[in-house]
């Protein structure tokens, strides 16, 4: 099988390469219409040029809750900003937003440490978990893409062993990367599809296992007990496996995503998250409420569907993205 | 899914019990509660804010009926209004044949698996015959999934390949039902975003070549503020239909369902409760804003419980439970037999106010179809084994597997769910279900004390 390409592009390039501008790019446009519904008051206020009264608070709360941030944190992050707005610390609106985009910078740069495979960790195991659809198996296939990049030998398991055609899905990635994957026949038992794996990687002194996992509600008791299963038997192996587990988490998530990761993180431990899907127009913005309540590192964020289209976190550009210095 | 919202409105609305009339002022202060939980709930903004100007107006103008406490009619116009933004059900069009059904959708939205449950569903209900789809020559075998489920829902599937053309397969599949006289045909598409100009346009394209009877627009229940941006850009590109809401096992608070409903003005038709292929249920707007306010539910359940369930055993377990003496298996069976009468413990459990306090892993445990099992396996306990499930072990445990018609394992299952359902009544303080029901008696409307 060809690596089928999207209408616009039939040239081998990938696809990302017509998006010029990067994240940052992308993030922007994907927040127009958050500005949108806030009609001229986010150029005015980067202007300086409105007053500092309960009507500016309003609009940036707008801002905040449109992005996806929530209430609490929405509040949290305004609440400072209204004090020191009350007290005059505060000189004009573009100080105000300047507070606002420094508070926001302050929650996530803390967070923002990226994956370190240890070469000293032979093989190093990376187990994606996450909710239905959130983009798991795209996102290996772009992490693998990017560690063999590296110089990285690893191999893939097909962890997702219940949705139909999952295992298909990982193995043409796996071919198109010309990667190793040990899979099972569908509906045999993820844990030990995990097992064999990590017992090839062993044997093939390889630096890298990826195991790929079925989505699942996190609300589901059973499945999360098969979860904790397919670790603990990776532990049996290796104690120290996995290495990372990597929560997937889809940009386009509301308040929800705090609840997958309360469960997720509770069931497995979680070690690092990647923000999927962020070349839409959501913003991802509830990654800020869960940076300051859970402090777990921000890995990546996953902008389009080429296999370059993963990246790593960044605090800074993050910020430039959900609220733009230039309007 | 809606529970957390539930809890969230049945909080806010408690206050103004008690308070002798609806003021200006506590109005102001419920509406900021309600506008709160809405938006805790993903609602978007912007439909938060016409849906609080809107009780808003209404409630202004209108004279509490002097049935009715201030707080009940404010509930009252907040509960008519989610039902109005919900919209009337309307059943799913399957023909004339061949009727075309096309889903929508972004990526990881759950359109593959969806088509997979409309096929049995329209094999099920409509009693036709059903053929399906794949236009997804993009993302790794997603045409093979679309297969798999097929087989597994045993309805026909239009082979296709990822080197055809979307367009030449969606219409390719309406002509083989034409030729086969297949009565319905759901054409699956790869998801897209809907600011990706070319994709949009590649899906209008297959709208055009096949002229679907519904073109359904599936969205994932966590879906957060974007639901508006994404749901009225799909609905200018496509002549939706309907919209089906997927996922909604989980804990998600649901609001994109109002968000969907007041941007697309498009009846939301089903929602998706599940992994199996059964698991897809048609939407209830009455039933689904009830369950969002908690409290046409919660007053039909009072209703049922007390029909139902036998006041005396409920009480003389409540006293026993007070007592400090142990919650025994034979409590433990009056408690299944009092659900069972009631339609089921996980419809009961839903409908009670609080119930977001239950562990998900027991709630999770908590099965319809399990019930008349559980009791048929405690039936095949000796009166000691129940007074004292301490003592089951193995050779009880196989004896009292065979007795049953169960397994082992679900004897084990059984202890374990009576563990944690004891653990419960524990943390609950004063007793079991009845006294709970009892404990509500007064505190709602409609309920004589």
């Amino acid at each position: 099988m060809t690596a089928p390409t999207r209408p616009d592009n039939n040239t081998s390039a990938p696809r990302s390469a017509r998006d010029p501008g990067g994240l940052l790019g992308r993030l922007r446009a994907g927040l127009a219409s958050a500005r949108q519904s806030l009609g001229h008051g986010l150029s005015d206020l980067l202007l300086g040029a409105r007053a500092l009264d309960a009507s500016l608070l309003d609009d940036l709360e707008s801002l905040l809750l449109s992005a996806d941030i929530g209430i609490e944190t929405t509040e949290f992050l305004l609440s400072d900003v209204a004090a020191r707005v009350g007290r005059k610390e505060l000189a004009d609106t573009r100080a105000v937003y300047a507070l606002l985009r420094q508070r926001i910078l302050e929650i996530v740069q803390p967070v923002s440490q990226p994956l370190r495979v240890d070469p000293a960790v032979r093989p190093f195991v990376i187990m994606a978990v996450g909710v239905n659809g959130v983009g798991k198996t795209t996102t290996i296939a772009k992490l693998a893409h990017q560690l063999k990049r590296a110089g990285h030998p690893l191999i893939l398991a097909a962890g997702d062993t219940f949705r139909a055609a999952a295992v298909d899905q990982l193995k043409v990635w796996a071919q198109r990367l010309d990667v190793p994957l040990v899979a099972q026949p569908p509906g045999s038992d993820a844990a030990a599809v995990a097992h064999d794996a990590l017992h090839a990687a062993r044997a093939r002194a390889t630096d890298v296992l990826i195991v790929d996992t079925a989505g699942r509600q996190h609300t589901h008791a059973g499945l999360m007990d098969e979860l904790k299963k397919i670790k603990r038997v990776l532990q049996k192996i290796d104690p120290a496996a996995p290495h990372e587990v990597m929560l997937v988490l889809d940009a386009s998530t509301g308040q929800n995503a705090i609840s997958q990761l309360k469960h997720f993180h509770e069931a497995v431990g979680v070690t690092g998250i990647a923000l999927t899907k962020l070349d839409g127009t959501a913003k991802g913005g509830i990654l800020i409420a869960i940076a300051r309540q859970y402090r777990i590192p921000l890995r990546f964020v996953g902008v389009g569907e080429g296999l370059e289209d993963l990246q790593v976190f960044n605090a800074g550009d993050y910020v430039e993205a959900l609220l733009p210095m230039q309007p | 899914m809606f529970d957390n919202l539930t809890n969230r409105l049945q909080g806010t609305l408690k206050r103004l019990r008690g308070e002798g009339r609806l003021t200006e002022e506590n109005m102001r202060e419920t509406l900021r509660e309600v506008r709160m939980a809405l938006l805790e709930a993903d609602v978007a903004l912007p439909v938060v804010k016409d849906f609080i100007e809107q009780v808003r107006l209404r409630a202004q103008g209108q004279e509490v009926l002097s049935s009715l406490t201030p707080g009940q009619a404010l509930i009252k116009v907040v509960q008519e209004e989610l039902v109005g933004l919900m919209g009337t059900p309307e059943p799913l069009q399957v023909a004339p044949p061949p009727a075309v059904i096309l889903v929508a959708g972004l990526q990881g939205a759950g359109k593959t698996t969806t088509v997979g449950k409309l096929a049995r569903f329209i094999v099920d209900r409509h009693k036709k015959s059903v053929l399906v789809a794949s236009t997804d020559v993009y993302r790794p075998a997603a045409i093979e999934q679309l297969k798999r489920l097929a087989t597994q829902v045993g309805v026909e599937f239009f082979p296709s390949d990822p080197q055809d053309k979307p367009v030449e397969i969606a219409a390719g599949a309406v002509n083989e039902a034409r030729r086969r006289v297949i009565d319905v045909v759901l054409v699956d598409s790869a998801g897209r975003l809907h600011i990706d100009g070319e994709m949009m346009d590649e899906i209008r394209a297959v709208h055009e070549a096949i002229h679907p009877v519904e073109t359904l627009f599936v969205v994932d229940s966590m879906t957060g503020q974007d639901a508006v941006n994404t749901a009225k850009a799909f609905n200018e590109a496509l002549p939706l239909s309907g919209v089906i809401l997927t996922k909604t096992d989980g804990d998600a608070r649901g609001g994109a369902a109002l968000s969907l409903r007041k941007v697309t003005g498009k009846p939301i038709k089903f929602l998706g409760v599940g992994e199996g292929m059964q698991a897809l249920e048609a939407f209830d707007a009455q039933r689904v804003a009830s369950r969002i306010l908690g409290m046409g539910d919660v007053v039909a359940l009072v209703e049922q419980a007390y029909q139902a369930a036998d006041q005396e055993k409920s009480q003389a377990l409540a006293k026993k439970i007070a007592k400090g003496k142990g919650f025994d298996l034979d409590d433990f069976r009056e408690q299944l037999r009092q659900m069972e009468k009631m339609g089921g413990l996980a419809s009961v459990v839903d409908k009670l106010p609080g119930m977001g306090e239950v562990p998900e892993h027991v709630r999770a445990q908590m099965n319809d179809k399990q019930t008349a099992r559980l009791i048929a396996i405690i039936n095949s306990m000796t009166p000691g084994e129940r007074r004292n499930p301490d003592m089951i072990r193995g050779s009880r445990k196989r004896r009292i597997a065979s007795g049953s018609g169960t397994q082992v394992q679900e004897v084990n299952r059984l202890l374990k769910q009576y563990e944690d359902m004891q653990r419960m009544m524990k943390s609950f303080g004063k007793g079991g279900l009845g006294r709970m029901l009892q404990g509500m008696k007064g505190k709602l409307p409609g309920i004589p004390r």
